[in-house]
């Protein structure tokens, strides 16, 4: 191959791998990104079954449910709508009645929504984000 | 010590700053030495300052003084000692304080080592210093300051927050700041040689081992970091692609691209003004990732009380260093030339793919961390990029340069012969692929992925072994003489074998951790035993303990070999911290060999049983492990005589007492 050829060669290998990354990141983007709700946006965006997202809101008082093992039942709410989650795990440590919380999964055939990550805060101070900024806007927000 | 004296010294820092960002820089201009000289003492004594202000916050610390707001917020007076000190940097001001203090510290070691650089440079590069310390600690003292008073004074304090009451924040911050501000001085060197429009030998010599020192410490402190949030947190997990994470990620592959292309430049005079302008992206990835860490723009652990102002203005102050210096390569990158002309199969050219590789994966992480801030700012929707995102894109795009880094050290410079070095790594394929079909037999039967990345691990170790093998002639010459000529190896390729086997390292851990990794979650009650990986658990009692500042319920474990052979107790329990009323898991794990085994507690079911999550976590610690030998590598290298030849190294002893002071 003459230099000029080479130097072609070399640049059309960095433009494909270029290429390819940024096809990886655009598909990725496209497939593994999950919208954030509350309960009461499910009618607004209705959800399909299966589709991933994040539901947040406060753990609704006396929802909490256990049942044999790990599993647990608690409802999620906004002060207005609520729903059901399921789950099984280990909740984390501030997990409690009233206290702001954000789970991933999704709603399985029969509506009901099966959470395979809980988060909740870290801290007293912190609420996870999303649902402090949506609180805020339904105007049920409680500076404590 | 007065807690006001610390002010006091830390607004005399921010007037020297001013002084330090201008006047030596006009020097340079000017050709003038008088001006130029300021820059050394005002560096000295900015940190001698700001040293002095972060001792009066640390004092305050350890006499629990609650008449100081951050004292109060943020300590206890029946915390440990050790926690008492940490916790100076346990949250925003005291964290930033720290920020500064390790940026002065670097500009008064470049005021020391640098007394032989050309006159000129040292102004410019000390002067960028004082611009980038002038920035964050008006940031301070304008919108989080650590010193501001209480009155009247509070009897106690309201507890530093139960999670950050370790040792790995002893470690951690500390270490994870010399990395990233470390970087800091790539690009100071990077913008007074844009300012001068001149690139030479003392430059390369200079901005290589400062960025292999900042990229130890970073290394060090990412994999502290990641085992502390594994042992801590309770989860198990060793990396989260959490938004604070890939923060420090970020710099951290920057920087390793920066490493090797300051290696071409330095050897070859080659990529001049990629090495600059990869200084200023690895910097401005570091104040990126402060700025993500410290606005509290995403939602993080590492997020303290949150406050607009200081977003604003952190990104203010990322606004003007990115865009101003990105504006000065443009302007002034063309007046620096280039040399050193090279094949693409040579070691020039391993390195340029190395980078091309590098900087690619940094962009797709990058777009992950940043995509659900831009379109939370377009459309409003609150989305998130988890690790699904990640390992689709970064994955994907690392597994190529992991496979082909033995070929770099081993390919000859200007031009090599791919054929020559592909023989020469004949054993170490061989030896991966053994290693890869033992995981496939012993291990785990069903998955080859599992297989091939372990393979995919040995190869980098083997190579890394190889290279030594190879440039010592062993097999070759007598052994005495490959023994000898292995002594005389230059340190820095002792470094690079280290670095890469300790990558290999970190990738068998990782490979095996995600994909043999065993889960058990049972609800036990004291007397039951659970199997799991070969290894019996009996939960022998749960008890109430008092801790210092804490009370707990501890659940001991007796763990057996299934064969019977007793092997001690595991600990782990629920704890609660009084001060913050806040609940906390504490971990049991039991290191078997270079594998763990996680026992975590959750909460009581109905019944009265405790739900307890096993883990057997296979070959875990090398992914630590791998993170320690790569440090060692990084440490080597700068040993390296080849780097103080030319480079100034004067007065051994007055720079141990430096550094004894910091």
């Amino acid at each position: 191959m003459t230099r000029k050829q080479k130097r072609l060669a070399v640049i059309a290998g960095a433009i494909g791998f270029l290429g390819l990354a940024t096809g990886l990141t655009l598909y990725a983007l496209g497939e593994q990104t999950s919208y954030f709700y509350m309960p009461g946006d499910l009618e607004e965006r209705p959800v399909a079954a299966g589709q991933r997202i994040r539901l947040g809101g406060l753990v609704e008082k006396g929802s909490i449910q256990r049942g044999d093992d790990t599993y647990v039942r608690f409802a999620v709410t906004d002060g207005t709508e609520s729903v059901a989650v399921q789950y099984s795990g280990i909740l984390p440590d501030l997990f409690r009645e009233e206290q702001g919380v954000v789970t991933e999964g999704a709603f399985d055939q029969n509506r009901n929504f099966v959470a395979d990550t809980v988060l909740a805060k870290h801290d007293e101070n912190y609420m996870p984000r999303e649902v402090a900024d949506s609180l805020k806007e339904k105007g049920v927000w409680k500076e404590d | 010590m007065s807690i006001e004296l610390g002010h006091f010294a830390l607004v005399l820092a921010f007037a020297l700053a001013l002084v330090q960002m201008s006047v030596p820089i006009i020097g340079a201009q000017l050709r003038n030495e008088t001006l130029m000289r300021v820059a050394e003492p005002a560096a000295i004594t900015s940190f001698m300052l700001v040293a002095l202000s972060f001792m009066a916050l640390t004092s305050a610390y350890i006499q629990s003084d609650f008449s100081v707001l951050n004292v109060w917020e943020n300590s206890h007076s029946a915390k440990p000692m050790l926690f008492k000190i940490t916790g100076t940097w346990g949250n925003h001001e005291g964290s930033m304080l720290l920020w500064v203090l390790i940026l002065v510290f670097f500009g008064a070691l470049v005021a020391f080592f640098g007394r032989n650089l050309p006159l000129s440079l040292r102004a410019n590069v000390l002067g960028v210093q004082g611009a980038i310390s002038c920035a964050f600690i008006i940031f301070i003292l304008a919108t989080s300051n650590p010193f501001a008073r209480l009155d009247p004074a509070p009897i106690e304090g309201r507890d530093l927050n139960p999670i950050l009451q370790d040792i790995g924040l002893a470690i951690h911050p500390p270490l994870l700041y010399l990395g990233y501000v470390g970087f800091s001085i790539a690009f100071s060197f990077a913008i007074a040689a844009l300012i001068e429009g001149r690139l030479d030998a003392a430059w390369a010599r200079w901005v290589r081992p400062w960025t292999l020192a900042a990229w130890t410490f970073l290394t060090g402190g990412i994999a502290m970091g990641s085992y502390w949030a594994y042992y801590e947190l309770g989860w198990g997990g060793f990396w989260f692609w959490d938004p604070v994470e890939n923060a420090s990620l970020l710099p951290w592959l920057g920087g390793t691209a920066l490493l090797h292309s300051a290696l071409v430049m330095e050897k070859r005079s080659a990529l001049k003004i990629w090495t600059v302008l990869l200084a200023i992206l690895t910097f401005s990835l570091s104040l990126l990732g402060t700025f993500l860490v410290r606005s509290g723009v995403l939602t993080s652990v590492h997020a303290f009380a949150t406050d607009p102002a200081r977003g604003v203005f952190i990104l203010g102050i990322l606004v003007l260093f990115i865009g101003g210096s990105l504006a000065l390569f443009a302007w002034r990158a063309a007046t620096l030339t280039s040399g050193g002309l090279f094949q693409p199969v040579s070691r020039e050219g391993a390195l340029v793919l190395n980078n091309l590789i590098l900087t690619t994966a940094t962009a797709t992480v990058l777009i992950g961390t940043l995509y659900p801030l831009l379109v939370e700012a377009v459309t409003g929707d609150k989305i998130s990029v988890g690790a699904p995102f990640f390992n689709l894109t970064f994955g994907p795009l690392i597994l190529p340069l992991l496979a082909i880094v033995p070929f770099g050290p081993l390919l000859a410079w200007k031009r090599g012969d791919l054929w020559a070095v592909s023989q020469r790594l004949i054993w170490a394929f061989g030896g991966a692929l053994a290693v890869a079909l033992l995981a496939l037999v012993l291990v785990d039967r069903t998955s080859v992925l599992a297989a091939l990345g372990i393979g995919l691990g040995a190869w980098l170790v083997l190579g890394a072994m190889t290279d030594l093998v190879i440039k010592s002639g062993l097999g070759k010459v007598a052994p005495s003489v490959a023994f000898s000529r292995f002594k005389g190896l230059p340190r820095s390729v002792f470094g690079t074998a280290l670095a890469h086997a300790g990558l290999g390292l970190t990738t068998i851990g990782i490979v095996a951790v995600t994909t043999l990794e065993t889960e058990r979650i049972v609800a036990m009650e004291p007397g039951e035993v659970v199997e799991i990986h070969g290894y019996n658990l009996r939960f022998d009692s749960f008890r109430p303990f008092t801790g210092p500042n804490y009370t707990e319920d501890q659940a001991r474990f007796v763990l057996t070999r299934v064969t019977g052979r007793q092997l001690g107790e595991i600990v782990s329990s629920k704890r609660f911290y009084t001060a913050r009323q806040m609940p906390t898991t504490e971990a049991g794990i039991r290191t078997l060999g270079v594998s763990q085994l996680y026992v975590s507690l959750g909460d009581q079911t109905p019944n009265g049983k405790i739900v307890v999550r096993i883990w057997w976590k296979p070959m875990v610690t090398l992914i630590w492990l791998g993170a320690l030998v790569m440090m060692i590598g990084g440490t080597v290298s700068l040993l390296d005589r080849r780097l103080r030849i030319g480079a100034p190294m004067p007065r051994k002893k007055a720079a141990l007492a430096q550094g004894g002071q910091a």
